[in-house]
């Protein structure tokens, strides 16, 4: 019986003209753009410099912040007024307005004032760049003013475990896996399902003696097929692409992925069991797809959170499939240092698949 | 006319009646509005840090007083050597690594030096370099507290840095504008081309053809409720936002409230595109969802900031449409700015509405297939 089925929802599948393409190309599209555009890092920061003196002083910290990682293109105003301009054209991102004296205050040790103005209409971004003005400025002023006296030599070594380099793309990557799973096997079965409610089809089936295991399984093992081409295809990507490997070794990562696609393969059921329309049903979906995704610490860290929301993101699988895919890729980890979130996952995916069966009724 | 309006009310029936759906239509700004608002920041909090020092000596106790007294890191209580300490960085217990150097106590007292090893856990890029640059803000105060008087009389640089828009730093002021352009796009794009392609699928578009009315009218009368939707969605954004999320308007609304119906008008225009191509809902819905609230979220500069990204990428962003949109929004609400500085935005969006009309237009088949 399930052979019968599975050989109609695989010709189903491959005689869409839409969906095949769909399951190659986005992933590829995804795969290419994404890490890309993903980046939250504070870099490529544009400063306007408001120079009063033209002086030997001012210009080596005008050298000194343009040869900075954190300065990519540095434009002078004439004055604060014009550097405004800049800001509000959105052409620079911060002000430096050095004053009529800076260099002779320099020589002579007097106290002086130097402004700064961050656009901080992205408050962190702002502040950031703020913090990285300030230490390029006071590094600048030590090594002017050096006397000599050497402070007590506490040397401070930083070090970024893991990912030394602060490559964003090795931190987004393995997320985007995350989002790519949940489409393909999250949103496909469920909207197939309501698909052949709307179609009427499923009375057909309803009335054959196809049990409703059967029924539902055959569906699922395509999608699980499905999501085996797109985790192949992202994996064969993120490697020849972008040079990213799970640290922790190909077994573990699809063992992990498959739990995770249980997981959201039956929530999708879930959806699709309620809904009559694949309009309802895609709102549902991307209603509940949206939170979990803005909530899995994706883009934004949980950590960063306010509590009573980071008691929310304890109910939300994709942060554990997020963590595990980072902890996967980035650090390598084991299969006990992952405990936790593999027995939650394996929770979710039970208590999902579960509820789908228990609503999924052959009668009406 | 009279025609036109039974249409409209027609299709208000099949909103209204779909209780499921208009739910969601007008709970997804709400929700989306206070999670936006209230739970996603990329701020620094709650760093849990780990001392590893042999002995307790002044200067470490006094910058790990300094570290923990700071908002940003929490302890963790642990008796931990180095080796235990990265298994604890690996199963992600621990996010920062205050790691003294062996002979810190001895070298301290004899020579005045020491070192100290900060081990952040980069996986997440960003953190590790805000997490290193406080510590190491907050460790270099410290042993400046501990240095000899001569040193203080030296020229003291201060710099005063003002945060220009946004002084308290609230990550609602960036995410605001970023919301209203990916509700309104969703809301207006995906729902106008699915309404048109069920009529398509379920056959009806058959009969509504061979009615008396024109067929521009069918597509108008479709529009006219999700317009209204859209209309009803920014009012509940803008007012949650100012009320609840206290971001001001410190620009014109009423310039606000324009720039928003040119940017919902190009959505609708965009969701009629989409229904003229394609012919089947699922397919409508994968392409208004997938390659439109994709990029929406990604390329418009909502979450991500454009001058990050390649120059290649940046060229992309421009088409776009919400990346206009949240940009005009930011500098009439958040920034303030006059009307002139958004003419560039205006120009894009009704540029991108009149070729997707156009396009449209030239798709839409009045025959029947």
């Amino acid at each position: 019986m399930l052979r019968y089925l599975l050989e109609k929802e695989f010709k189903q599948f491959v005689r869409n003209k839409f969906l095949p393409k769909l399951v190659l190309f986005y992933p590829l599209l995804m795969m290419v753009l994404m890490p890309w555009a993903a980046n939250l890092e504070v870099k490529n920061l544009r400063i306007s410099i408001v120079d009063k003196e033209h002086s030997a002083a001012s210009n080596a910290l005008i050298n000194k912040i343009s040869g900075s990682s954190y300065f990519s293109n540095t434009l002078y105003a004439q004055s604060y007024l014009d550097a405004m301009s800049h800001i509000e054209s959105q052409k620079s991102d911060i002000i430096l307005e050095l004053p009529l004296d800076f260099e002779k205050n320099l020589v002579n040790r007097v106290d002086q004032e130097i402004f700064i103005a961050a656009n901080a209409v992205d408050g962190v971004r702002g502040s950031m760049a703020g913090t990285y003005l300030t230490s390029i400025v006071k590094e600048f002023s030590q090594e002017y003013m050096d006397t000599g006296l050497k402070a007590p030599g506490i040397e401070i070594i930083s070090l970024s475990k893991y990912n030394p380099a602060m490559d964003y793309k090795l931190f987004m990557v393995p997320a985007l896996i995350v989002l790519l799973l949940t489409i393909a096997v999250g949103f496909l079965p469920a909207l197939n399902i309501v698909a052949e409610k709307e179609s009427g089809t499923i009375e057909q089936i309803n009335v054959t003696p196809v049990g409703k295991y059967t029924f539902i399984g055959a569906k699922l093992i395509l999608y699980w097929a499905v999501g085996f081409v797109v985790l192949t295809t992202t994996l064969l990507l993120s490697k020849y692409f972008y040079g990213i490997e799970p640290l922790s070794g190909y077994a573990r990562f699809y063992l992990l992925s498959y739990l995770f696609m249980v997981v959201v393969s039956g929530l999708g059921l879930v959806i699709s069991n309620y809904s009559a329309t694949m309009q309802q049903a895609m709102f549902v979906m991307f209603f509940f797809a949206l939170i979990m995704i803005l909530m899995s610490g994706l883009f934004t860290p949980v950590a960063s959170m306010p509590v009573w929301s980071q008691t929310i993101t304890a109910a939300n699988p994709l942060k554990y499939f997020t963590d595990v895919m980072r902890m996967l890729f980035i650090k390598g980890s084991n299969l006990g240092q992952l405990v936790k979130e593999i027995t939650i996952l394996a929770g979710f995916a039970i208590f999902f698949n579960f509820w789908a069966v228990l609503s999924y009724h052959k009668s009406s | 006319m009279k025609q036109f309006l039974v249409f409209v009310r027609k299709e208000f029936l099949h909103i209204s009646r779909d209780v499921r759906t208009i739910l969601i239509l007008l709970l997804m700004p709400i929700v989306q509005i206070v999670l936006f608002g209230f739970a996603l920041t990329n701020e620094v909090q709650d760093i849990k840090v780990l001392f590893i020092s042999n002995e307790s000596n002044e200067t470490a106790a006094l910058i790990n007083h300094r570290i923990l007294s700071s908002p940003y890191f929490i302890p963790v209580e642990s008796q931990a050597s180095a080796t235990e300490a990265e298994n604890l960085m690996k199963s992600s217990q621990v996010s920062l690594i205050v790691n003294y150097s062996r002979n810190f106590n001895e070298t301290m007292v004899k020579e005045g030096a020491g070192q100290i090893e900060l081990i952040a856990d980069g996986s997440d890029p960003n953190m590790a370099s805000a997490i290193l640059s406080y510590s190491s803000a907050i460790i270099a105060a410290s042993i400046k507290e501990r240095m000899p008087a001569s040193l203080e009389n030296m020229g003291k640089l201060s710099l005063s840095t003002e945060l220009l828009y946004n002084p308290q730093m609230k990550s609602s002021y960036n995410f605001v504008p970023g919301v209203m352009g990916l509700i309104l796009m969703i809301i207006c794009a995906m729902m106008t081309s699915i309404s048109i392609v069920r009529e398509k699928e379920t056959g009806t578009m058959e009969i509504l053809l061979v009615s008396p009315i024109r067929p521009m009218f069918i597509i108008l009368s479709k529009s006219v409720p999700y317009f209204i939707l859209s209309v009803i969605n920014l009012a509940t954004i803008l007012l949650l936002s100012v009320y609840v999320l206290k971001v001001p308007v410190t620009g014109s609304l009423f310039w606000l409230v324009m720039v928003s119906f040119i940017f919902i008008f190009v959505s609708l225009t965009l969701g009629l595109l989409i229904s003229s191509i394609t012919h089947t809902q699922v397919a409508a819905m994968l392409i208004s969802g997938l390659a439109l609230m994709m990029p929406a979220m990604l390329l418009s500069g909502m979450i991500f900031p454009i001058s990050n990204m390649p120059e290649l990428l940046q060229v992309f962003t421009k088409f776009v449409p919400a990346t206009w949109y949240i940009l005009a929004v930011k500098k009439l609400m958040i920034q303030g700015l006059p009307l002139s500085s958004v003419v560039t935005e205006i120009a894009a969006m009704c540029a991108m509405a009149a070729v997707f009309l156009a396009l449209s237009l030239k798709q839409f088949k009045y025959r029947l297939e």
